[in-house]
């Protein structure tokens, strides 16, 4: 069915407009075979859209999506049975208990009583819920619902999975072990779309990344080519009692091999190829009546990238303003 | 096959969830005993008016038993959202409406036979020409069962759902020819009658119990069956236009 080479998931210039809100705005990319990617993203970005589109609960306005070399443009219901989806809420029945929920779900892809039952208890055990197996799912703590909502999506064992924020919400054991059990999936040449708004989580399991913010895909790269440009610099965050933007240009040209960054207000980034030394900064600093109240050494991340890539027009403004003012004084 | 076993699943889950359920089954029982018993009471003209009586009656236990059933089986899977998890099911939106909807059928059709039991009591039913109550029975189910389906389709929250289907379901006790004929309605609303599909049910209802109908028993089935159709198709059209958006 799956012919080799093509792309899981291949989407092309989608467009999604909510009457004033464009939520989704022209955006691309693919997903190979096999492959855990990773959609990361603010609120109201346009991740859940996007799922949305793709699985057929929302109708595109624009653009092609194609699911293992399926056309699913026009017809979003002819690639569903290669598609399982958790979504960010749990939408199992109340009424039913976690074990014929799953069977239920089972059954809705025609699974046969037998095999479905086989795997509920399976799945019920692989998430820990087999005690709770014979409770109605109205009575489970959220943790055990997004659970067995995971569980239901997987229950027919889909070649492509969309997982929307599946760790939301939960304990950090529980993250953990659905963390553990997606890294499975993707042993299993399950492929994998996630969405998530938590960097590190996507910097931990994804194997590329597409950053979105406000409906516009900013960057698509692997993981290791996001990171490659922040391996082995250093970084230094100082909290400090007032503000130091205006500063921003005078420190950049006192210390020329660092690369300063007022991010919220408080704290001072400072990047450098080079180890940072402390006193200088401080120094220079409590000249001019600004007190350091910490200074921390970060290891840098995706975090880093993320704010780099998506705060390019607030950085890009900054710099002008910057530059612009320099330029007046002297 | 796949796809029989995902929509007999869905039957049976909407049985096993709602319909079978306490609240239900006396909401099934009550209500058209409930009706029943008030109209025959009401005449007081002997027992010879039961017979007159039973078409409406059994077209209110249909009424009211598949519209409301309805109402919990969509609008309200909706608004929990586990409706999300049947439109990503690899099945037609048309055979997951039909399972969706076959449930509300059969619990109308079940009630209807709930005021004929207890005629069968108080009266001979022998001269009844079941040949044609029993698939006119199946046609008001169906039909009444798709226009809830229609009016679920129409609204986007519950209490709206249940005001809008009183809206349609009250005024039909009495458009509908249901207890007296609707030759007797003022002729400025007579022309209601003609667009409400039970009309058309009842009139065989009360051909065959008690011999007097105004439209033919071939035209009366011709117009509900379009009417079923019509509705499903308007109802799968909206469920696209509305609801995946
Ligand atoms: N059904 C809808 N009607 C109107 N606007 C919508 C609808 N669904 C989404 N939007 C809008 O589209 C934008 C993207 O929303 P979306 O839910 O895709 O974001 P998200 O990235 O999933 O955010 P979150 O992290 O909060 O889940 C938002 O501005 C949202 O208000
Ligand atoms: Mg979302």
């Amino acid at each position: 069915m799956k012919l080799s080479g093509t792309p899981a998931i291949e989407v092309n210039n989608l467009i999604k407009r909510y009457s004033e809100v464009v939520a989704v705005n022209d955006i691309s990319f693919q997903v190979n075979d096999g492959e855990l990617f990773g959609f990361l993203g603010p609120n109201g970005a346009g991740k859940t859209t996007t799922i949305n589109l793709l699985t057929g609960l929302a109708q595109l306005d624009a653009g092609t999506i194609n699911i293992c070399g399926i056309d699913c443009t026009k017809n979003p219901k002819a690639a569903q049975h290669l598609v399982g989806t958790v979504p960010d809420e749990s939408n199992l029945y109340p009424e039913l208990t976690g074990f014929e929920n799953l069977c239920f779900c089972a059954a809705l892809y025609g699974m046969r009583k037998n095999e479905r039952q086989k795997r509920a208890r399976e799945l019920l055990d692989t998430f820990g819920l087999a005690d709770a197996a014979n409770r109605k799912f109205a009575g489970y703590s959220k943790g055990m619902k997004r659970k067995l909502t995971f569980a239901a999506g997987i229950i027919h064992q889909p070649p492509i999975l969309f997982l929307d924020e599946p760790t939301t919400g939960i304990d950090v054991a529980s993250a953990r072990q659905v963390r553990q059990i997606i890294a499975e999936l993707h042993r299993q040449r399950t492929t994998v779309f996630l969405t998530t708004h938590y960097i590190e989580e996507a910097e931990r399991l994804c194997e590329r990344i597409a950053f979105i913010v406000n409906g516009r895909i900013v960057r698509t790269n692997r993981t290791v080519d996001l990171l490659k440009p922040i391996k082995g610099k250093n970084v230094l965050v100082l909290s400090i009692s007032n503000s130091a933007t205006e500063l921003m240009g005078e420190m950049n040209s006192a210390f020329p091999g660092y690369q300063f960054q007022s991010t919220t207000s408080g704290q001072v980034r400072i990047e450098s190829a080079e180890p940072v030394s402390i006193g200088p900064l401080i120094r220079f600093l409590e000249e001019r009546g600004i007190q350091v109240t910490e200074a921390r050494q970060h290891l840098p991340s995706l975090e880093d990238v993320f704010v780099q890539v998506t705060g390019i027009e607030a950085g890009l403004m900054m710099k002008e303003k910057e530059k612009a003012g320099g330029g007046g004084n002297q | 096959m796949k796809r029989w076993i995902a929509f007999w699943n869905i039957l049976v889950k909407d049985m096993h969830a709602y319909y079978l359920k306490p609240p239900n089954i006396s909401w099934g029982i009550i209500f058209p005993l409930a009706w029943t018993g008030m109209f025959f009471i009401r005449s007081g003209s002997g027992l010879e008016s039961v017979l007159e009586l039973l078409p409406g009656v059994m077209t209110i236990s249909i009424l009211f038993g598949t519209t409301s059933m309805l109402s919990v089986t969509i609008t309200f899977e909706r608004r929990s959202r586990s409706f999300e998890r049947l439109l990503l099911a690899p099945i037609s939106l048309e055979q997951l409406m039909l399972a969706k909807t076959s449930g509300a059928i059969f619990f109308g059709i079940a009630n209807a036979f709930i005021p004929i039991i207890i005629a069968a009591f108080l009266v001979d039913l022998s001269g009844i020409a079941w040949p044609l109550v029993v698939p006119a029975i199946i046609l008001i189910g169906i039909v009444s069962t798709f226009l809830g389906l229609f009016i679920a389709v129409s609204v986007s929250e519950v209490f709206e759902a249940q005001t809008f289907s009183n809206f349609f379901r009250f005024p039909m006790i009495f458009l509908c020819g249901l207890f007296f004929p609707i030759i007797s309605l003022p002729i400025f609303i007579r022309w209601l009658s003609y667009i409400l599909p039970v009309t058309y049910g009842v009139d065989i209802l009360h051909g065959a119990i008690n011999g007097e109908h105004i439209i033919s028993f071939t035209l009366d089935f011709v117009i509900l069956a379009a009417f079923c159709i019509v509705l499903f198709l308007l109802s799968l059209r909206n469920i696209k236009r509305k609801w995946i958006v």
